[in-house]
């Protein structure tokens, strides 16, 4: 009998985990990867300690730039919060991109068509009314362009993964119409002119009021996936489609109401960058966030409290950056190398938090222990 | 080398498999060998499957030896298996869909970095032809009907230069017309002097296609015999074994009411496979109906038929309740079907993956069957918690705490929570599949002793088994089925086993298989 060959190490999957020490590994997955940063920054004869303090200064030192990280995350909390629901069912929904582009549309089409007229909205103060106008068509508009593959997916089981992702490109190949088009301000400019006051969302504290709404909105899909029963069908049916139909659950129904509430959301978010930041509607409106949001609801779990702290840390992580350039001469694509260091060390992380590597002989064991069960599992599967 | 040492192919000497505690092959022993057709035959779980993966690569043996072409091989990939030309066809084909037959056919092999498709097209329709099969070598695997499928599967195969075949229960799937194609050509390929190992458990199959039958019980190697020197009467003997007395407590039905009465039942798959054919039985309520039949004889769509899940084609499903009039359950939702007051219970077969959240945990999976109850959009915890207590305290679920996920559960653990929250529901029938499968002695009479406390109670319990001493013991009659089919209904106090076995392999007693 020959022996059975022995690799030298191996994955084997963790058991119960304690949160304490799942913490622990997240933790210690941050410090690598600041570490791996310091690395690239010696490479270029940078210090490091020095590159480090200047993307905090750059992004907390100041109050103007506490507002620009505010005014960053904003968008990624509120998308976040949007994808979190469709990833819990296991939709992958990769276009919110799209949607906030689509929201962002119909919040401008209220702006460009009120602001400023009919006696009501010409003062120069933010109108409420049209505020909700806006927000209503923006949201009306996101849940629309999500409710396209949704409704393709349920009816004939389309890839909702390309599906999503196309859409991106026809909600901005829209708005690129739009500027040049209908919507043109100055003939020729390609650019859709600055909205009326009246359809500018207020400041509180230096920033626009859209950071209140999202910190609402965090509460509100907390509750909605936990306490809700949305909330319990959607969980079920992200576990298996089978138990979800078993439980005499509408599998259709759930999938393309998740996805309306989902590009609803995220169409809110496209009019708070409209009416909020940028004061105007462009192609780039959404601006990646729609992806990098995937980031942020994946790193925090789908856990919405959790999101509200990744999504700062990008944002101070994206506006520090910018300080490395005009500080330490450090070209900011340095700073997008190293975010995305940082990114995939943390996403590295949950692989550790899942498994552990093993060495030797003690590790094998395991490995026999669990094939066994997947064995069993297989077997019950060929009968 | 001798001529009989030149006929074996393959020998398995002393070859032991075990999954935890479950022990799926112990020392078995067995010989295939060249220009013959070798029939594996057992009853479901009797690791007949589990034998010949060892064979293609897929597991490895704890002990034993296997010796190909007479000398020691070791097999310890599908890679392995294909250098000492064994091949083998799963019941699951392993075919790229979006691929055609002839890239199929290459997919995986090595080769320069050009692909000449022409040469593989040519090569296949050479191999094609020797044999006799009907292949187009362009066109795409999702345009082929499952026979086609298969037979691009035994083309792979011979393309790689497989000469010993492993097919595991090739004719599940097809026609009698296909099937009787399928045949021709494994009788070519046998006169070509290739070993051919078919995995069974239609006794007629083996009647007519092979050569020898080798046959497993539990795990075991019970014996072999020339098929020309044996009957079906005898290989189901040897299949079933003797009876063995499991001391499960039965009572006398108390006053039997017609609870289900199912009439020319009729499902048909995505694939138009007649899953169902013309199913016609009442199910009482105070009595436990068995339904036994080799795997895959229509036993989960009858379930899930019933249950709403499945598409029915023609056919009626009257429900009876306790001195109501009777109604039809027949193009229903499983919401539906709740909502019509008909109280069903079901333990399906696949319990993490349709009775159960793997992810959630007791309370969680409590609140399946109570998720919509209460007005408002909240649900209600308090309730599905106070159950999850009850089911622990009264099944003795191990478990650290309600909320743990049930994922992480033993199996004996995970089912107590299953049927806990299905006997919960007062049900009026309760239909269960494989209920005990896996599961140890205690556990197992723990489901059976749950079971008669519904039949006592007057429940109308359906009993979906594979372990035909416990069909004979624990329920009062048994359905059998055979192909979709109800090949008889026998009062279970009074049937032999190897008359039951018998029927699980051919339709109606009468009908004479033995020629």
């Amino acid at each position: 009998m020959h022996e059975r060959k022995q690799p030298i190490f191996h994955l084997v999957k963790r058991g119960e985990l304690s949160s304490k020490y799942a913490l622990l590994i997240r933790l210690a997955s941050i410090l690598a990867a600041l570490l791996a940063g310091a690395l690239i920054f010696l490479l270029l004869g940078s210090n490091p300690i020095r590159a480090y303090g200047e993307i905090l200064a750059g992004s907390l030192g100041r109050e103007s730039a506490r507002q620009r990280v505010i005014n960053i995350a904003v968008p990624l909390l509120g998308t976040a919060l949007a994808i979190a629901p469709c990833f819990r069912m296991k939709f992958w929904n990769i276009g919110a991109e799209g949607q906030i582009t689509a929201g962002a549309v119909g919040a401008t089409y209220f702006a460009l068509t009120f602001g400023g007229k009919y006696g009501i909205f010409e003062g120069k103060e933010p109108s409420l009314l049209l505020l909700l106008m806006m927000a209503l068509g923006a949201m009306i508009c996101g849940a629309f362009w999500a409710l396209i593959p949704a409704f393709f997916h349920a009816k004939w089981g389309t890839n909702e993964t390309l599906f999503t992702l196309m859409l991106n490109y026809i909600a901005i190949g829209i708005v690129k119409w739009l500027q040049g088009g209908p919507w043109e301000g100055k003939p020729g400019s390609q650019i859709i002119p600055n909205f009326h006051a009246s359809a500018l969302l207020p400041k509180v504290f230096g920033v626009h009021i859209g950071w209140i709404l999202v910190l609402l909105l965090t509460v509100l899909i907390f509750v909605y996936m936990r306490y809700t029963k949305h909330g319990y069908e959607i969980a079920v049916l992200g576990e298996s489609m089978n138990t979800a139909r078993y439980a005499g659950m509408n599998v259709a129904w759930i999938t393309i109401r998740t996805m309306l509430l989902s590009g609803a959301i995220a169409g809110l978010v496209g009019f708070m960058i409209v009416s909020g930041a940028n004061k105007t509607l462009y192609f780039g409106v959404a601006g990646g966030v729609g992806f990098t949001a995937i980031t942020v609801a994946w790193l925090a779990q789908l856990n919405p409290f959790a999101m509200i702290v990744i999504s700062l840390m990008l944002a101070v992580l994206e506006k520090g950056a910018g300080n490395l350039e005009t500080v330490m001469g450090i070209p900011t694509s340095i700073a997008d190398i190293i975010t995305g260091v940082i990114l995939l060390f943390m996403l590295a992380s949950e692989f550790f938090v899942r498994y552990r590597v093993a060495l030797g002989s003690r590790g094998l064991d395991w490995v026999r222990w669990d094939e066994g069960k997947a064995g069993v599992a297989g077997k019950e599967e060929a009968e | 080398m001798t001529s009989v040492e030149n006929t074996c192919a393959v020998r398995m000497e002393e070859v032991t498999k075990t999954f935890g505690s479950v022990t799926a092959n112990d020392r078995v022993t067995l010989e295939i060998r060249k220009g013959e057709i070798l029939s594996l035959l057992g009853e479901n779980g009797s690791g007949k499957t589990t034998l010949m993966n060892m064979l293609a690569g897929i597991y490895f043996p704890d002990s034993g030896r296997i010796y190909v072409n007479g000398k020691e091989a070791t097999i310890a990939s599908p890679r392995d298996a294909f250098a000492h030309g064994i091949g083998m066809i799963h019941q699951h084909f392993k075919l790229v869909n979006v691929l055609s037959a002839a890239e199929n056919v290459v997919l995986g092999l090595e080769g320069g970095v050009f692909l000449d498709i022409r040469e593989v097209s040519r090569r296949i329709r050479e191999i094609a032809g020797q044999y006799g099969f009907a292949v187009d070598p362009a066109k795409k695997v999702y345009d082929m009907s499952v026979s086609e499928k298969q037979t691009l599967e035994i083309i792979k195969l011979l393309y790689r230069g497989a000469d010993i075949l492993i097919l595991d229960e090739p004719t599940a799937v097809l026609t009698p017309q296909e099937t009787e194609k399928l045949f021709d050509v494994l009788r070519r390929m046998k006169k070509d002097g290739k070993a051919i190992v078919i995995i069974t458990h239609k006794l007629h199959e083996v009647m007519e296609l092979a050569d020898r039958v080798a046959v497993l019980r539990r795990g075991e190697f019970v014996g072999e015999m020339k098929v020309s020197e044996t009957d079906t009467a005898a290989m189901t003997n040897m299949m079933v074994g003797r009876q063995i007395s499991l001391n499960i407590e039965r009572s006398e039905p108390r006053d039997p009411k017609p609870r289900l009465a199912i009439t020319g039942l009729t499902v048909v798959d995505g694939e138009g496979v007649t899953k169902l054919d013309h199913v016609s039985f009442t199910a009482m309520g105070g009595e436990i109906l068995g339904i036994a039949g080799v795997a895959g004889s229509g036993q989960k769509e009858l379930l899930e038929a019933v249950a709403g899940l499945c598409p029915i084609k023609e056919g009626k499903i009257l429900y009876t309740p306790e001195g109501k009039e009777p109604s039809d359950l027949v193009g229903k939702t499983p919401m539906q079907i709740k909502d019509a007051g008909v109280a069903m219970a079901f333990v399906p077969e696949d319990r993490l993956g349709m009775g159960l959240v793997g992810g959630m945990g007791m309370v969680g999976n409590m609140m399946l069957r109570s998720w919509r109850e209460g007005g408002g959009i909240f649900v209600r915890h308090r309730n599905p918690g106070a159950l999850a207590k009850t089911v622990m305290d009264e099944l003795e679920v191990v478990t650290p705490d309600v909320n743990y996920p049930v994922r992480r559960l033993s199996g004996g653990n995970v089912q107590k929570v299953l049927v806990g929250r299905e006997i919960a529901t007062a049900p009026s029938v309760l239909m269960s599949a494989y209920a005990v499968r896996g599961l140890d002695i205690n556990t197992s009479y723990t489901i059976y002793n749950l079971m008669n406390q519904q039949k006592e109670k007057g429940v109308a319990v359906i009993f979906v088994g594979e372990d035909l001493d416990v069909l004979l013991e624990l329920c009062d009659r048994i359905l059998v089925l055979y192909d979709g089919r109800v090949s008889g209904i026998v009062n279970a106090r009074e049937v032999a086993k190897e008359e039951v076995g018998l029927m699980m392999t051919r339709l109606g007693k009468g009908e004479n298989a033995d020629a």
